[in-house]
């Protein structure tokens, strides 16, 4: 039994850990990085609550009490997907009756209502469709900031900027150029899953690879457009494959800088070929949440998504390092396909009330972490 | 040390505490709170099990004449439709269902049925036991309270006859928040808080054992919840009668109260459960609530103060395929039990261990 006093409040009370990570608290109060084995660790420790406190003292000195949202709204153009994710409930298959494309007018119908209504962030991600031409998607991004120039434009994964560089037949730095030139503020941190390719064989078997996922972002960062990153996780990965995971995003933020946030995304194995794995449990949500929090040192960060979580466990996740809930989600479809019992949408009031009943201060932003509006306490 | 930082230290070194610190503590840090409830709760459970027991809800009629604005459960008498009775042989069956899948405890509750008299009961009991070696948990000190009224005769006299025609220990239903100006608006008609203390009181001096629970997140303030809490351990003081305390948020969907109250949020439970294990001092067990909070809250509510998952019920009307639902049943408790570190045991309604699942 090892026994360290970590109060935050000049507490006496002893925080006592049976797994011995009194040398990783050192390391964490006195700013050190966390190594490999650290993380691993510290992600097999049952020390729950200690975990939750280190990570919430930790994101306390990076960003105060403010608790980020947007106003935003989902918008999925196409489900139609040549590849064939083990993990998705999503996509289908380009011949497939129930693929869809939508056409730009009912997308952009949308958005403006969405857009009344206080949205102010499009996010963007679709299957892997070749029938599309990169018209569609540029049009798509001038015809939304024409709309409103104020309007946030997050889109495409790594994997889709890929694919475009492959089928358009163009160099990722000329997708990226034109995409930007029609209005792309910054790039969803999607398609990450984890990057182990023992665990891409599993669960995303054809999907680009994770040095390949790290590469097109790295690009993306380089010509100054920043991303989120994320980790799909709760299938078949092992802890140490988690830490890896981080291990390679902390790297390339140390060089590019240019990560706002990373999102851990639990898996929803429901209408999946993996629906025999079942969901993750609250605390393993909860341990990833802080040892990412520790981890990614260099991120300024953590969002949880409250869509992908019971609601009344999102606001707990705000005591384990998160300082981000993501958006109010008008219409997401991914995750809900894959069995998510959320609602699609959450009101502003509802947001703003689940921050303040935790104590914190609510900000409304959108992926530049502009501050659009600030409930002081 | 701030002010609530000292009442902390006060419970960690194992003091007891007065209401209005307790009351404090709503604005602790939340994972001080946690860890300070976790450490109390180790005083009574040293290890890391976490008992559940497997029982059966049965609840033999739903015609009703509280009228409580919290339920979406009853019917009034003069309603037939989607009103029922069970006959004594739906009873048996779904009683058989139980002891095949190996469960130990019957819990019957029902609504306030203008009709029925004591001897109903007698008989059941009695039928119950002589078919079948269970632990018979029922009723709850609301429907007790409507026997004697229906019966006309005193509440002794009705637990003196449950007890000898087989009733075992009785649930701390209809409590809600002891508090008569909380049950003035949510359950008027229902038994009032000396009422429920003077039953239970009376459970425990027939050599019964009893539990109490909290219905929180209706109308009441915090500190009405920390009078509830007081009176429980009042009386536990006095009888050593409840083997444990239940605590649990409302959830208003359906019922009159819905819109009219903000339903507790994740983090006000798990505030409610970590102060109900520091104040009670006295009353070993509290299980985790997540029937009512989620299977990720309630997995929380582990580290929160709670050292056991409640039932493992066995669902009402679920029938066939009962046995498969509820094998998924223990195996997804036994599961999230595990990977919260620690380990699941079955027990019984006296929260005695029968097997351990290391």
């Amino acid at each position: 039994m090892t026994s360290s006093n970590v109060g935050i409040n000049n507490l006496e009370i002893p925080f006592v850990t049976s797994n011995g990570l009194s040398d990783i608290i050192e390391k964490i109060m006195s700013g050190e990085r966390l190594l490999f084995e650290d993380g691993v660790r510290l992600m097999h420790s049952t020390d729950l609550l200690l975990l939750g406190h280190l990570a919430d003292t930790f994101r306390r000195s990076k960003v105060g009490n403010d608790v980020y949202f947007s106003m935003n709204i989902n918008i999925n153009p196409t489900n139609a997907c040549v590849l064939r994710c083990q993990f998705c409930a999503f996509y289908r298959p380009l011949d497939h009756p129930e693929a869809y494309t939508e056409r730009l007018e009912e997308i952009l119908d949308r958005i403006e209502h969405a857009h009344r209504h206080g949205v102010r962030e499009v996010h963007m991600v679709g299957g892997l469709n070749p029938k599309l031409p990169f018209s569609y998607f540029l049009d798509l991004i001038r015809r939304v900031k024409a709309l409103d120039a104020d309007i946030h434009v997050k889109a495409f994964t790594a994997v889709e900027i890929d694919f475009f560089s492959r089928v358009y037949k163009m160099p990722l730095e000329e997708v990226y150029k034109e995409l930007r030139a029609a209005g792309l503020d910054s790039l969803p941190g999607g398609g990450a899953e984890i990057f182990s390719p023992r665990v891409r064989e599993l669960v995303c078997k054809g999907k680009i690879s994770g040095e390949r996922w790290l590469e097109v972002i790295r690009v993306g960062h380089l010509l100054g457009i920043p991303s989120t990153a994320t980790m799909l996780y709760g299938h078949v990965e092992t802890v140490e494959e988690r830490i890896d995971h981080l291990e390679k995003l902390r790297a390339l933020q140390d060089e590019t800088g240019k990560f706002t946030c990373f999102v851990p995304l639990p898996f929803h194995p429901e209408n999946t070929p993996l629906s025999h794995l079942g969901v993750t449990c609250g605390v393993d949500d909860l341990k990833v949440y802080a040892v990412s929090r520790l981890y990614l040192d260099n991120f300024p960060h953590l969002k949880g998504l409250w869509n992908y979580l019971d609601e009344k466990f999102a606001q707990t996740i705000l005591h384990f390092g998160v300082d981000d809930l993501g958006g109010t989600f008008v219409e997401e479809r991914i995750v809900h396909a894959a069995g998510a019992k959320t609602p699609q949408a959450l009101s502003r009031e509802k947001m703003i009330r689940m921050i303040q009943r935790a104590n914190r201060i609510p900000v409304e932003t959108d992926s530049s972490y502009k501050v659009r509006h600030r409930w002081d306490a | 040390m701030g002010r609530v930082e000292e009442v902390l230290q006060k419970a960690y070194d194992g003091k007891r505490l007065d209401r209005e610190e307790a009351l404090s503590l709503y604005e602790a840090n939340l994972l001080e709170l946690g860890m300070v409830a976790d450490h109390c709760r180790k005083k009574f459970h040293p290890d890391e099990t976490v008992t559940f027991v497997i029982d059966r809800n049965i609840n033999y009629t739903n015609v009703c004449v509280t009228y409580c604005k919290f339920c979406a459960f009853y019917r009034p008498p003069n309603v037939s439709e989607g009103a029922w009775f069970y006959t004594n042989e739906e009873i048996f069956q779904k009683i058989q269902e139980l002891v095949d899948i190996g469960g130990t405890q019957v819990l019957l509750q029902g609504g306030h049925h203008p009709k029925i008299t004591l001897e109903y009961y007698t008989d059941l009991l009695r039928e119950i036991k002589k078919r079948f070696n269970v632990h018979i948990h029922s009723f709850s000190a609301p429907e007790i309270e409507h026997l004697s009224r229906v019966s006309r005769k005193p509440i002794r006299e009705i637990l003196v006859a449950l007890r000898s025609a087989g009733l075992n220990s009785v649930p701390g239903g209809g409590a809600e928040i002891l508090v008569d100006r909380v049950k003035k608006v949510i359950s008027p008609l229902k038994t009032t808080s000396e009422k429920w203390i003077e039953i239970h009181e009376t459970i425990h001096s027939l050599g019964m054992r009893s539990t109490a629970t909290m219905m929180f997140g209706t109308v009441e303030t915090r500190e009405e919840r920390l009078v509830h809490l007081e009176k429980v351990r009042d009386l536990q003081e006095k009888t050593s009668g409840f083997t444990a305390f239940i605590p649990w948020s409302f959830c208003p969907d359906k019922t009159e109260l819905e819109g009219e109250v903000e339903e507790a949020s994740g983090e006000e439970y798990l505030r409610t459960l970590a102060i109900s294990r520091i104040y009670l001092d006295n009353i070993s067990n509290i299980p985790t609530g997540w029937v009512t909070e989620g299977y990720k809250v309630g997995q929380l509510g582990l580290f929160f103060g709670a050292n056991d998952f409640g039932g493992i019920l066995m669902e009402e009307k679920v029938i066939a395929a009962t046995g498969v639902a509820y094998q998924m049943a223990v195996d997804q408790a036994m599961s999230l039990i595990r990977k919260a570190g620690k380990i699941p045991a079955q027990r019984n309604t006296m929260y005695e261990v029968l097997r351990t699942f290391e």
